[in-house]
Protein backbone atom coordinates (compact mmCIF):
# COMPACT_ATOMS: atom_id res chain seq x y z
CA UNK A 1 0.00 0.00 0.00
CA UNK A 2 2.49 2.71 1.03
CA UNK A 3 4.99 1.31 -1.72
CA UNK A 4 2.35 1.94 -4.27
CA UNK A 5 1.39 5.10 -2.99
CA UNK A 6 4.81 6.24 -3.14
CA UNK A 7 4.85 5.36 -6.68
CA UNK A 8 1.77 7.28 -7.87
CA UNK A 9 3.20 9.82 -5.64
CA UNK A 10 6.89 10.40 -7.20
CA UNK A 11 5.28 11.34 -10.69
CA UNK A 12 3.23 13.98 -9.58
CA UNK A 13 6.42 15.52 -6.97
CA UNK A 14 8.73 15.38 -10.42
CA UNK A 15 6.00 17.30 -12.20
CA UNK A 16 5.95 20.19 -9.58
CA UNK A 17 9.60 20.08 -9.56
CA UNK A 18 9.83 20.41 -13.61
CA UNK A 19 7.21 23.35 -13.71
CA UNK A 20 9.42 25.39 -10.98
CA UNK A 21 11.99 24.52 -14.14
CA UNK A 22 10.36 25.64 -16.79
CA UNK A 23 8.53 28.66 -15.23
CA UNK A 24 11.84 30.27 -13.75
CA UNK A 25 13.13 32.46 -16.75
CA UNK A 26 9.50 33.40 -16.92
CA UNK A 27 8.61 34.22 -13.60
CA UNK A 28 12.19 35.76 -12.79
CA UNK A 29 11.76 37.95 -16.18
CA UNK A 30 8.60 39.74 -14.61
CA UNK A 31 10.01 39.57 -11.20
CA UNK A 32 12.96 41.17 -11.75
CA UNK A 33 11.28 44.16 -13.73
CA UNK A 34 8.49 45.08 -10.86
CA UNK A 35 11.96 44.82 -8.13
CA UNK A 36 13.51 48.31 -6.51
CA UNK A 37 16.62 48.95 -8.04
CA UNK A 38 18.42 48.44 -4.95
CA UNK A 39 16.58 44.52 -4.46
CA UNK A 40 17.67 43.69 -8.02
CA UNK A 41 21.43 44.07 -6.78
CA UNK A 42 21.98 42.69 -3.63
CA UNK A 43 24.28 39.94 -2.21
CA UNK A 44 21.42 37.63 -2.11
CA UNK A 45 18.49 37.67 -4.65
CA UNK A 46 15.21 38.65 -3.40
CA UNK A 47 12.29 35.91 -4.64
CA UNK A 48 9.75 37.58 -4.63
CA UNK A 49 9.87 41.65 -4.98
CA UNK A 50 8.69 43.36 -1.82
CA UNK A 51 8.27 46.99 -3.13
CA UNK A 52 6.75 46.47 -6.97
CA UNK A 53 7.42 49.42 -8.60
CA UNK A 54 6.69 49.89 -12.48
CA UNK A 55 9.96 52.47 -12.20
CA UNK A 56 11.73 50.39 -14.74
CA UNK A 57 8.64 50.33 -17.19
CA UNK A 58 8.38 53.57 -17.36
CA UNK A 59 12.29 53.97 -18.33
CA UNK A 60 11.41 51.24 -21.28
CA UNK A 61 8.27 52.76 -22.56
CA UNK A 62 9.65 56.62 -22.42
CA UNK A 63 12.86 55.34 -24.01
CA UNK A 64 14.05 56.67 -27.14
CA UNK A 65 11.31 55.80 -30.18
CA UNK A 66 9.71 53.22 -27.88
CA UNK A 67 6.42 53.76 -29.37
CA UNK A 68 7.88 53.64 -33.35
CA UNK A 69 9.07 51.25 -32.59
CA UNK A 70 6.21 49.13 -31.41
CA UNK A 71 4.00 50.60 -34.49
CA UNK A 72 6.87 49.08 -36.57
CA UNK A 73 6.74 45.66 -34.76
CA UNK A 74 2.80 45.50 -34.83
CA UNK A 75 2.27 47.03 -38.80
CA UNK A 76 4.93 44.65 -39.67
CA UNK A 77 3.45 41.41 -38.29
CA UNK A 78 -0.06 41.98 -38.58
CA UNK A 79 0.40 42.82 -42.66
CA UNK A 80 2.90 40.30 -43.20
CA UNK A 81 0.42 37.65 -41.60
CA UNK A 82 -2.60 38.92 -43.04
CA UNK A 83 -1.25 38.82 -46.04
CA UNK A 84 0.10 35.82 -46.16
CA UNK A 85 -3.49 34.17 -44.98
CA UNK A 86 -5.13 35.88 -48.18
CA UNK A 87 -2.86 34.52 -50.52
CA UNK A 88 -2.48 30.83 -48.52
CA UNK A 89 -5.95 30.58 -48.70
CA UNK A 90 -6.26 30.72 -52.12
CA UNK A 91 -3.57 28.14 -52.52
CA UNK A 92 -4.73 26.15 -50.04
CA UNK A 93 -8.40 25.91 -51.46
CA UNK A 94 -6.86 24.66 -54.84
CA UNK A 95 -4.68 21.86 -52.92
CA UNK A 96 -7.15 20.60 -50.84
CA UNK A 97 -9.65 20.34 -52.97
CA UNK A 98 -8.88 20.75 -56.83
CA UNK A 99 -7.21 17.85 -58.85
CA UNK A 100 -5.01 20.11 -61.41
CA UNK A 101 -1.97 19.25 -63.23
CA UNK A 102 1.48 20.40 -60.89
CA UNK A 103 -0.64 19.93 -57.88
CA UNK A 104 2.17 17.81 -56.50
CA UNK A 105 4.92 20.04 -57.67
CA UNK A 106 3.35 23.00 -56.20
CA UNK A 107 3.14 21.10 -52.53
CA UNK A 108 6.86 19.80 -53.21
CA UNK A 109 7.50 23.48 -53.27
CA UNK A 110 5.91 24.35 -50.47
CA UNK A 111 7.80 21.86 -48.36
CA UNK A 112 11.08 22.65 -49.66
CA UNK A 113 10.28 26.33 -49.03
CA UNK A 114 9.02 26.07 -45.43
CA UNK A 115 12.64 24.27 -44.73
CA UNK A 116 14.32 27.15 -46.25
CA UNK A 117 17.28 28.25 -44.00
CA UNK A 118 16.37 32.16 -43.73
CA UNK A 119 19.54 33.18 -41.35
CA UNK A 120 22.13 31.93 -44.05
CA UNK A 121 20.64 33.70 -47.12
CA UNK A 122 20.53 37.17 -45.54
CA UNK A 123 23.58 38.66 -47.30
CA UNK A 124 21.66 37.70 -50.10
CA UNK A 125 18.74 39.63 -49.29
CA UNK A 126 20.89 42.43 -47.80
CA UNK A 127 22.24 42.71 -51.59
CA UNK A 128 18.58 42.53 -52.95
CA UNK A 129 17.20 45.07 -51.18
CA UNK A 130 20.40 47.36 -51.47
CA UNK A 131 20.05 47.41 -55.39
CA UNK A 132 16.36 48.32 -54.88
CA UNK A 133 17.47 50.91 -52.76
CA UNK A 134 14.76 50.23 -50.13
CA UNK A 135 17.01 49.48 -46.96
CA UNK A 136 15.81 51.00 -43.75
CA UNK A 137 12.36 50.67 -44.38
CA UNK A 138 9.41 48.07 -43.90
CA UNK A 139 8.10 47.09 -47.06
CA UNK A 140 11.10 45.07 -47.24
CA UNK A 141 10.36 43.23 -44.34
CA UNK A 142 6.51 43.00 -44.65
CA UNK A 143 7.15 40.91 -48.02
CA UNK A 144 10.03 38.84 -46.98
CA UNK A 145 7.99 38.21 -43.55
CA UNK A 146 5.37 36.92 -45.80
CA UNK A 147 6.81 34.61 -47.92
CA UNK A 148 8.45 33.02 -44.48
CA UNK A 149 5.22 32.42 -42.94
CA UNK A 150 3.29 30.96 -46.27
CA UNK A 151 4.63 27.46 -46.86
CA UNK A 152 3.87 26.82 -42.85
CA UNK A 153 0.45 28.90 -43.19
CA UNK A 154 -0.41 26.95 -47.16
CA UNK A 155 0.20 23.31 -45.55
CA UNK A 156 -1.52 24.03 -42.41
CA UNK A 157 -4.76 26.04 -44.14
CA UNK A 158 -4.81 22.89 -46.64
CA UNK A 159 -5.27 20.04 -43.87
CA UNK A 160 -8.20 22.17 -42.28
CA UNK A 161 -9.70 22.44 -45.84
CA UNK A 162 -9.29 18.97 -46.40
CA UNK A 163 -11.30 18.42 -43.01
CA UNK A 164 -14.32 19.93 -43.83
CA UNK A 165 -16.71 18.05 -45.56
CA UNK A 166 -16.98 18.28 -49.25
CA UNK A 167 -20.64 17.79 -49.02
CA UNK A 168 -21.41 21.00 -47.31
CA UNK A 169 -19.86 22.88 -50.06
CA UNK A 170 -21.72 20.92 -52.79
CA UNK A 171 -25.26 21.53 -50.80
CA UNK A 172 -24.59 24.66 -50.99
CA UNK A 173 -24.07 25.21 -54.37
CA UNK A 174 -26.93 22.58 -55.27
CA UNK A 175 -28.40 25.66 -53.14
CA UNK A 176 -27.62 27.51 -55.49
CA UNK A 177 -24.09 29.56 -54.49
CA UNK A 178 -21.50 30.04 -56.91
CA UNK A 179 -18.21 27.89 -55.65
CA UNK A 180 -17.17 31.50 -54.40
CA UNK A 181 -19.92 32.27 -52.35
CA UNK A 182 -19.50 28.33 -51.14
CA UNK A 183 -16.40 29.10 -49.52
CA UNK A 184 -16.86 32.42 -48.09
CA UNK A 185 -20.31 31.74 -46.09
CA UNK A 186 -19.36 27.98 -45.34
CA UNK A 187 -16.22 26.45 -45.41
CA UNK A 188 -14.78 29.85 -44.35
CA UNK A 189 -16.69 29.99 -41.13
CA UNK A 190 -15.67 26.38 -40.49
CA UNK A 191 -11.96 27.29 -41.21
CA UNK A 192 -11.98 29.69 -38.11
CA UNK A 193 -10.04 28.18 -35.63
CA UNK A 194 -7.52 26.42 -37.74
CA UNK A 195 -7.10 30.60 -39.40
CA UNK A 196 -6.33 31.39 -35.67
CA UNK A 197 -3.91 28.26 -35.02
CA UNK A 198 -1.85 29.10 -38.12
CA UNK A 199 -2.04 32.95 -37.88
CA UNK A 200 -1.02 32.41 -34.18
CA UNK A 201 2.11 30.37 -35.18
CA UNK A 202 2.84 32.94 -37.79
CA UNK A 203 2.67 36.18 -35.42
CA UNK A 204 5.56 34.54 -33.35
CA UNK A 205 7.59 33.98 -36.02
CA UNK A 206 7.43 37.51 -37.30
CA UNK A 207 7.41 39.19 -33.90
CA UNK A 208 10.46 37.52 -32.86
CA UNK A 209 12.40 37.68 -36.39
CA UNK A 210 16.39 39.15 -35.73
CA UNK A 211 18.52 38.28 -38.18
CA UNK A 212 17.00 40.05 -41.33
CA UNK A 213 15.85 43.11 -39.24
CA UNK A 214 19.43 43.11 -37.99
CA UNK A 215 20.59 43.35 -41.48
CA UNK A 216 18.53 45.46 -43.86
CA UNK A 217 17.10 47.94 -40.90
CA UNK A 218 20.41 49.94 -39.38
CA UNK A 219 18.20 53.11 -38.91
CA UNK A 220 16.09 53.43 -35.98
CA UNK A 221 12.90 54.75 -38.25
CA UNK A 222 12.77 51.04 -39.36
CA UNK A 223 13.75 49.17 -36.81
CA UNK A 224 11.67 46.25 -34.75
CA UNK A 225 11.64 45.64 -30.93
CA UNK A 226 13.79 42.56 -31.64
CA UNK A 227 16.33 44.54 -32.30
CA UNK A 228 15.49 47.37 -30.04
CA UNK A 229 15.33 44.41 -27.19
CA UNK A 230 18.80 42.98 -28.11
CA UNK A 231 20.95 46.43 -28.04
CA UNK A 232 18.49 47.12 -25.04
CA UNK A 233 21.69 46.21 -23.08
CA UNK A 234 24.09 48.10 -24.57
CA UNK A 235 22.16 51.55 -24.57
CA UNK A 236 21.63 50.83 -20.52
CA UNK A 237 24.66 49.39 -19.41
CA UNK A 238 23.62 46.65 -16.59
CA UNK A 239 20.58 48.26 -16.00
CA UNK A 240 18.44 44.68 -15.54
CA UNK A 241 15.30 46.18 -13.94
CA UNK A 242 14.82 48.08 -16.90
CA UNK A 243 16.05 45.13 -19.99
CA UNK A 244 13.92 42.74 -18.24
CA UNK A 245 10.85 45.64 -18.00
CA UNK A 246 11.71 45.58 -21.83
CA UNK A 247 11.46 42.14 -22.44
CA UNK A 248 8.48 41.47 -20.28
CA UNK A 249 7.02 44.26 -22.69
CA UNK A 250 8.09 42.26 -25.37
CA UNK A 251 7.19 38.68 -24.73
CA UNK A 252 3.51 39.61 -22.56
CA UNK A 253 1.57 39.85 -26.19
CA UNK A 254 2.89 36.43 -27.15
CA UNK A 255 2.33 34.71 -24.12
CA UNK A 256 -1.34 36.10 -23.68
CA UNK A 257 -2.01 35.22 -27.51
CA UNK A 258 -0.40 31.46 -26.74
CA UNK A 259 -1.66 30.71 -23.63
CA UNK A 260 -5.44 31.61 -24.77
CA UNK A 261 -5.31 29.81 -28.20
CA UNK A 262 -2.63 27.36 -27.39
CA UNK A 263 -5.56 24.89 -26.02
CA UNK A 264 -7.40 25.46 -29.38
CA UNK A 265 -4.71 25.55 -31.75
CA UNK A 266 -2.50 22.46 -30.80
CA UNK A 267 -5.86 20.80 -30.31
CA UNK A 268 -6.87 21.68 -33.60
CA UNK A 269 -3.52 20.31 -35.24
CA UNK A 270 -3.46 17.17 -33.41
CA UNK A 271 -7.40 16.14 -33.67
CA UNK A 272 -6.92 17.13 -36.98
CA UNK A 273 -3.94 14.64 -37.60
CA UNK A 274 -5.90 12.05 -35.86
CA UNK A 275 -9.63 11.94 -37.59
CA UNK A 276 -8.11 13.52 -40.56
CA UNK B 1 3.39 15.34 -40.53
CA UNK B 2 -0.36 16.22 -39.18
CA UNK B 3 -0.94 17.40 -43.05
CA UNK B 4 0.24 14.27 -44.69
CA UNK B 5 -1.60 12.28 -42.14
CA UNK B 6 -4.95 14.57 -43.21
CA UNK B 7 -4.37 13.85 -47.11
CA UNK B 8 -4.70 10.30 -46.67
CA UNK B 9 -7.33 10.43 -44.73
CA UNK B 10 -9.32 12.50 -46.99
CA UNK B 11 -8.57 10.71 -50.12
CA UNK B 12 -10.86 8.05 -49.61
CA UNK B 13 -13.88 10.38 -48.89
CA UNK B 14 -13.20 12.63 -51.82
CA UNK B 15 -13.38 9.15 -54.09
CA UNK B 16 -16.29 7.87 -52.48
CA UNK B 17 -17.85 11.29 -53.58
CA UNK B 18 -16.19 11.15 -57.05
CA UNK B 19 -18.04 7.50 -57.48
CA UNK B 20 -21.47 8.94 -56.31
CA UNK B 21 -22.90 12.17 -58.18
CA UNK B 22 -20.88 13.76 -60.68
CA UNK B 23 -19.21 16.63 -59.79
CA UNK B 24 -21.53 19.90 -61.16
CA UNK B 25 -20.08 20.82 -64.73
CA UNK B 26 -18.32 23.72 -64.89
CA UNK B 27 -17.31 25.72 -67.74
CA UNK B 28 -14.17 25.86 -69.31
CA UNK B 29 -12.92 29.23 -66.99
CA UNK B 30 -13.02 26.35 -64.39
CA UNK B 31 -9.77 24.54 -65.45
CA UNK B 32 -7.96 27.37 -64.91
CA UNK B 33 -9.43 28.28 -62.04
CA UNK B 34 -6.64 26.18 -59.45
CA UNK B 35 -3.47 27.76 -61.16
CA UNK B 36 -5.34 31.59 -60.79
CA UNK B 37 -5.32 30.37 -57.04
CA UNK B 38 -2.01 29.28 -56.39
CA UNK B 39 -0.54 31.81 -58.40
CA UNK B 40 -0.08 34.36 -55.73
CA UNK B 41 1.09 31.95 -53.48
CA UNK B 42 3.79 30.41 -56.19
CA UNK B 43 4.46 33.69 -57.90
CA UNK B 44 5.87 35.41 -54.17
CA UNK B 45 7.89 32.38 -53.28
CA UNK B 46 9.76 32.03 -56.55
CA UNK B 47 9.92 35.63 -56.37
CA UNK B 48 11.02 36.35 -53.08
CA UNK B 49 12.32 32.69 -52.03
CA UNK B 50 13.57 31.13 -55.60
CA UNK B 51 15.52 34.95 -56.60
CA UNK B 52 17.33 35.08 -53.69
CA UNK B 53 18.82 31.62 -54.05
CA UNK B 54 20.02 32.26 -56.98
CA UNK B 55 21.01 35.47 -56.28
CA UNK B 56 23.27 34.05 -53.27
CA UNK B 57 24.33 31.56 -55.61
CA UNK B 58 25.67 34.34 -57.74
CA UNK B 59 27.21 36.47 -55.50
CA UNK B 60 29.38 33.25 -54.00
CA UNK B 61 30.95 33.69 -57.66
CA UNK B 62 32.04 37.11 -57.32
CA UNK B 63 34.70 39.54 -55.19
CA UNK B 64 32.39 41.36 -53.55
CA UNK B 65 34.04 43.54 -50.78
CA UNK B 66 33.18 47.32 -49.77
CA UNK B 67 35.00 48.88 -52.92
CA UNK B 68 33.31 46.85 -55.31
CA UNK B 69 29.62 47.56 -53.20
CA UNK B 70 30.61 51.09 -53.49
CA UNK B 71 30.82 51.65 -57.01
CA UNK B 72 29.02 48.76 -58.01
CA UNK B 73 31.45 46.59 -59.56
CA UNK B 74 30.33 43.01 -60.51
CA UNK B 75 33.66 40.82 -60.41
CA UNK B 76 33.60 37.46 -61.36
CA UNK B 77 36.20 34.87 -59.91
CA UNK B 78 34.83 31.28 -60.36
CA UNK B 79 35.19 29.26 -57.39
CA UNK B 80 37.87 31.29 -55.47
CA UNK B 81 35.56 31.80 -52.41
CA UNK B 82 34.98 27.99 -52.45
CA UNK B 83 38.21 26.76 -52.68
CA UNK B 84 39.53 29.59 -50.11
CA UNK B 85 36.93 28.71 -47.40
CA UNK B 86 37.33 24.55 -48.68
CA UNK B 87 41.19 25.46 -47.85
CA UNK B 88 40.75 26.90 -44.54
CA UNK B 89 41.40 25.38 -41.74
CA UNK B 90 38.77 28.02 -39.85
CA UNK B 91 35.84 26.75 -41.92
CA UNK B 92 36.17 23.36 -41.05
CA UNK B 93 36.85 24.28 -37.10
CA UNK B 94 33.52 26.07 -37.63
CA UNK B 95 32.09 23.15 -39.66
CA UNK B 96 33.04 20.62 -37.20
CA UNK B 97 32.13 22.79 -34.17
CA UNK B 98 28.33 23.20 -35.21
CA UNK B 99 27.41 19.36 -35.89
CA UNK B 100 29.17 18.73 -32.82
CA UNK B 101 26.69 21.48 -31.01
CA UNK B 102 23.65 20.11 -33.20
CA UNK B 103 24.39 16.42 -31.97
CA UNK B 104 24.44 17.59 -28.35
CA UNK B 105 21.53 19.64 -28.54
CA UNK B 106 19.73 17.75 -30.62
CA UNK B 107 19.93 14.56 -28.26
CA UNK B 108 19.41 16.64 -25.35
CA UNK B 109 16.35 17.45 -26.67
CA UNK B 110 15.00 14.30 -27.52
CA UNK B 111 15.87 12.54 -24.59
CA UNK B 112 14.65 15.24 -22.29
CA UNK B 113 11.29 16.06 -23.99
CA UNK B 114 10.59 12.41 -24.74
CA UNK B 115 11.17 11.99 -20.56
CA UNK B 116 8.90 15.02 -19.94
CA UNK B 117 6.37 13.55 -22.35
CA UNK B 118 6.01 10.36 -21.24
CA UNK B 119 5.84 11.83 -17.70
CA UNK B 120 3.19 13.88 -19.24
CA UNK B 121 1.28 10.28 -19.74
CA UNK B 122 1.17 9.20 -16.54
CA UNK B 123 0.68 12.38 -14.53
CA UNK B 124 -3.13 12.98 -13.07
CA UNK B 125 -5.47 15.73 -14.82
CA UNK B 126 -4.47 18.57 -12.16
CA UNK B 127 -0.52 17.80 -12.37
CA UNK B 128 -0.42 17.43 -16.14
CA UNK B 129 -2.28 20.63 -16.58
CA UNK B 130 0.36 22.42 -14.50
CA UNK B 131 3.48 20.91 -16.16
CA UNK B 132 1.54 21.47 -19.25
CA UNK B 133 0.90 25.02 -18.62
CA UNK B 134 4.99 25.23 -17.07
CA UNK B 135 5.79 23.89 -20.70
CA UNK B 136 3.84 26.26 -22.59
CA UNK B 137 4.74 29.06 -21.51
CA UNK B 138 8.45 28.26 -21.78
CA UNK B 139 7.75 27.57 -25.14
CA UNK B 140 5.74 30.63 -25.90
CA UNK B 141 8.66 32.76 -24.49
CA UNK B 142 9.63 34.83 -27.69
CA UNK B 143 13.37 34.11 -28.93
CA UNK B 144 15.00 37.43 -28.04
CA UNK B 145 13.19 37.89 -24.85
CA UNK B 146 14.26 34.77 -23.66
CA UNK B 147 18.07 35.08 -24.63
CA UNK B 148 18.10 38.42 -22.30
CA UNK B 149 16.39 36.75 -19.53
CA UNK B 150 19.17 33.94 -19.90
CA UNK B 151 21.87 36.58 -20.11
CA UNK B 152 19.99 38.25 -16.77
CA UNK B 153 20.36 34.90 -14.70
CA UNK B 154 23.77 33.87 -16.10
CA UNK B 155 24.96 37.37 -15.30
CA UNK B 156 28.46 37.62 -13.84
CA UNK B 157 26.95 40.19 -10.96
CA UNK B 158 23.87 39.19 -9.01
CA UNK B 159 23.27 36.98 -11.33
CA UNK B 160 21.13 34.10 -9.84
CA UNK B 161 22.53 31.62 -11.29
CA UNK B 162 26.03 31.99 -9.47
CA UNK B 163 24.55 32.96 -6.42
CA UNK B 164 22.60 29.62 -6.36
CA UNK B 165 26.20 27.69 -7.16
CA UNK B 166 28.17 29.60 -4.30
CA UNK B 167 25.34 29.00 -1.90
CA UNK B 168 25.44 25.19 -2.81
CA UNK B 169 28.82 25.01 -1.88
CA UNK B 170 30.23 25.63 -5.27
CA UNK B 171 32.66 29.03 -4.21
CA UNK B 172 34.48 29.31 -7.32
CA UNK B 173 31.65 30.17 -9.21
CA UNK B 174 30.20 33.10 -6.92
CA UNK B 175 31.51 35.81 -9.85
CA UNK B 176 32.11 33.42 -12.44
CA UNK B 177 31.86 35.00 -16.51
CA UNK B 178 29.64 32.27 -18.19
CA UNK B 179 30.80 34.04 -21.76
CA UNK B 180 34.28 34.15 -20.90
CA UNK B 181 35.18 30.55 -22.90
CA UNK B 182 33.94 28.74 -25.16
CA UNK B 183 32.31 25.73 -23.07
CA UNK B 184 30.55 27.95 -20.48
CA UNK B 185 29.33 30.43 -23.52
CA UNK B 186 28.04 27.26 -25.45
CA UNK B 187 26.71 25.63 -21.72
CA UNK B 188 24.85 28.66 -21.13
CA UNK B 189 23.16 28.45 -25.42
CA UNK B 190 22.46 25.19 -24.54
CA UNK B 191 20.43 25.14 -21.24
CA UNK B 192 18.56 28.26 -23.67
CA UNK B 193 17.80 25.85 -26.49
CA UNK B 194 17.00 22.94 -24.60
CA UNK B 195 14.50 24.69 -22.07
CA UNK B 196 12.62 26.44 -25.16
CA UNK B 197 12.58 23.15 -27.39
CA UNK B 198 11.81 20.49 -24.99
CA UNK B 199 8.00 21.95 -24.66
CA UNK B 200 7.22 21.19 -28.70
CA UNK B 201 8.94 17.69 -28.35
CA UNK B 202 7.16 16.75 -24.89
CA UNK B 203 3.71 18.10 -25.56
CA UNK B 204 3.26 16.51 -29.08
CA UNK B 205 4.53 12.97 -27.90
CA UNK B 206 2.76 12.86 -25.06
CA UNK B 207 -0.44 13.70 -27.63
CA UNK B 208 0.39 11.57 -30.02
CA UNK B 209 0.84 8.79 -26.97
CA UNK B 210 -2.55 9.47 -26.91
CA UNK B 211 -3.33 7.95 -30.22
CA UNK B 212 -1.85 4.03 -29.17
CA UNK B 213 -4.60 1.68 -28.17
CA UNK B 214 -4.88 1.08 -24.96
CA UNK B 215 -4.95 -2.48 -25.66
CA UNK B 216 -1.06 -2.87 -26.63
CA UNK B 217 0.23 -1.63 -23.25
CA UNK B 218 -2.81 -3.84 -21.50
CA UNK B 219 -1.40 -6.91 -23.45
CA UNK B 220 2.14 -5.96 -22.92
CA UNK B 221 1.33 -5.91 -19.00
CA UNK B 222 -0.29 -8.89 -19.30
CA UNK B 223 3.20 -10.42 -20.71
CA UNK B 224 5.04 -8.91 -17.83
CA UNK B 225 6.62 -5.97 -19.29
CA UNK B 226 7.89 -3.15 -17.15
CA UNK B 227 7.66 0.26 -18.34
CA UNK B 228 11.00 0.25 -20.23
CA UNK B 229 9.97 -2.79 -22.38
CA UNK B 230 6.67 -1.23 -22.90
CA UNK B 231 8.33 1.75 -24.21
CA UNK B 232 10.58 0.03 -26.33
CA UNK B 233 7.87 -2.48 -27.67
CA UNK B 234 5.12 -0.48 -27.79
CA UNK B 235 5.40 3.41 -27.62
CA UNK B 236 8.53 3.83 -29.74
CA UNK B 237 7.78 1.24 -32.32
CA UNK B 238 4.13 2.94 -32.84
CA UNK B 239 5.57 6.10 -33.08
CA UNK B 240 8.89 5.63 -35.15
CA UNK B 241 7.31 8.29 -37.79
CA UNK B 242 6.76 10.76 -34.97
CA UNK B 243 10.51 10.65 -33.61
CA UNK B 244 12.05 10.37 -36.78
CA UNK B 245 10.22 13.98 -37.96
CA UNK B 246 11.12 15.31 -34.45
CA UNK B 247 14.67 14.32 -34.58
CA UNK B 248 15.28 16.18 -37.81
CA UNK B 249 13.07 18.60 -37.76
CA UNK B 250 15.04 19.46 -34.14
CA UNK B 251 18.46 19.03 -36.25
CA UNK B 252 17.18 21.87 -38.73
CA UNK B 253 16.40 24.32 -36.41
CA UNK B 254 19.24 23.70 -34.28
CA UNK B 255 21.85 23.61 -37.03
CA UNK B 256 20.59 27.36 -38.34
CA UNK B 257 20.11 28.32 -35.25
CA UNK B 258 21.27 32.04 -34.94
CA UNK B 259 19.48 34.43 -32.80
CA UNK B 260 20.49 32.75 -29.51
CA UNK B 261 24.41 32.31 -30.33
CA UNK B 262 24.55 36.06 -31.84
CA UNK B 263 22.41 37.80 -28.91
CA UNK B 264 24.25 36.09 -26.10
CA UNK B 265 28.05 36.71 -26.95
CA UNK B 266 27.99 37.46 -30.68
CA UNK B 267 30.42 34.43 -31.41
CA UNK B 268 32.81 34.97 -29.01
CA UNK B 269 35.11 34.93 -26.74
CA UNK B 270 37.35 35.15 -29.71
CA UNK B 271 34.86 34.03 -32.36
CA UNK B 272 34.95 30.72 -30.70
CA UNK B 273 31.38 30.31 -30.11
CA UNK B 274 30.60 30.81 -34.10
CA UNK B 275 28.78 28.11 -35.40
CA UNK B 276 27.72 27.97 -39.49
CA UNK B 277 25.25 30.80 -39.88
CA UNK B 278 26.87 33.51 -37.07
CA UNK B 279 30.48 32.79 -38.98
CA UNK B 280 29.01 33.02 -42.27
CA UNK B 281 27.37 36.97 -41.04
CA UNK B 282 30.60 37.83 -39.23
CA UNK B 283 32.80 37.10 -42.54
CA UNK B 284 30.31 38.35 -44.76
CA UNK B 285 28.53 41.28 -43.31
CA UNK B 286 30.93 41.98 -40.06
CA UNK B 287 34.17 42.02 -42.52
CA UNK B 288 32.22 43.09 -45.45
CA UNK B 289 33.28 40.33 -47.98
CA UNK B 290 30.03 39.67 -48.97
CA UNK B 291 31.21 36.72 -51.57
CA UNK B 292 32.84 35.27 -49.39
CA UNK B 293 29.76 35.38 -46.91
CA UNK B 294 27.95 34.08 -49.48
CA UNK B 295 29.84 31.09 -50.41
CA UNK B 296 29.55 30.01 -46.73
CA UNK B 297 25.80 30.17 -46.66
CA UNK B 298 25.90 27.49 -49.79
CA UNK B 299 28.52 25.58 -48.30
CA UNK B 300 26.06 25.52 -44.68
CA UNK B 301 23.02 24.73 -47.26
CA UNK B 302 24.46 21.77 -48.91
CA UNK B 303 26.25 20.96 -45.37
CA UNK B 304 22.53 21.10 -43.79
CA UNK B 305 21.22 19.60 -46.91
CA UNK B 306 23.17 16.37 -46.20
CA UNK B 307 22.52 16.18 -42.55
CA UNK B 308 18.73 15.90 -43.37
CA UNK B 309 19.24 14.02 -46.40
CA UNK B 310 17.90 10.81 -45.33
CA UNK B 311 14.66 12.50 -43.59
CA UNK B 312 13.99 14.74 -46.61
CA UNK B 313 14.15 11.48 -49.19
CA UNK B 314 11.76 10.10 -46.38
CA UNK B 315 9.51 12.92 -46.90
CA UNK B 316 9.42 13.20 -50.86
CA UNK B 317 9.07 9.79 -51.37
CA UNK B 318 6.18 9.97 -48.93
CA UNK B 319 4.59 12.66 -50.38
CA UNK B 320 4.81 11.42 -53.92
CA UNK B 321 2.91 7.77 -52.82
CA UNK B 322 0.41 9.89 -51.48
CA UNK B 323 -0.53 12.79 -53.30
Amino acid sequence: MNRSLLGRAWPGAIAVVLFAVFVFPVYWMFSTAFKANKDIVGDTPQWIPASPTFEHFRKAVDADGFWTLVGNSLTVTLVAVGLSLVIALLASFAVARMRFKGRKSFILVMMMAQMAPWEVMVIAYYMIVRDAEMLNSLPPLIAIYTVMVLPFTVLTLRGYVAAVPKELEESAMVDGCTRAQAFIKVIFPLLAPGVMATSLFGFITVWNEFPMVLILSKEPGAQTLPLWLTSFRSTFGDDWGATMAASSLFALPILILFVILQRKAVGGLTSGAVKG
Amino acid sequence: MSAQIEEVAADPAARISRGGAPPPRRGRAAAGAPYLLILPAGLVTVLLLGWTMVKNGLLSFQDLGRRQLIRHLTEWIGFDNYSEQLGSSDFWKVTARSVVFTAANVVLIMALGCLVGLLLARLGTKTRLLLALGLVLAWAMPVVAATTVFQWLFAQRFGVVNYVLDKLGWHSMADYNWTSSQFSTFFVVTVLIVWQSIPFVAINLYAATTTIPKELYEAASLDGAGSWKQFTSVTFPFLKPFFLATTFLEVIWVFKSFTQIFAINEGGPDRLTETLPVYAFQEGMGSQHFGVGAAISILTIVILLALTAYYLRLVLKQEEDEL
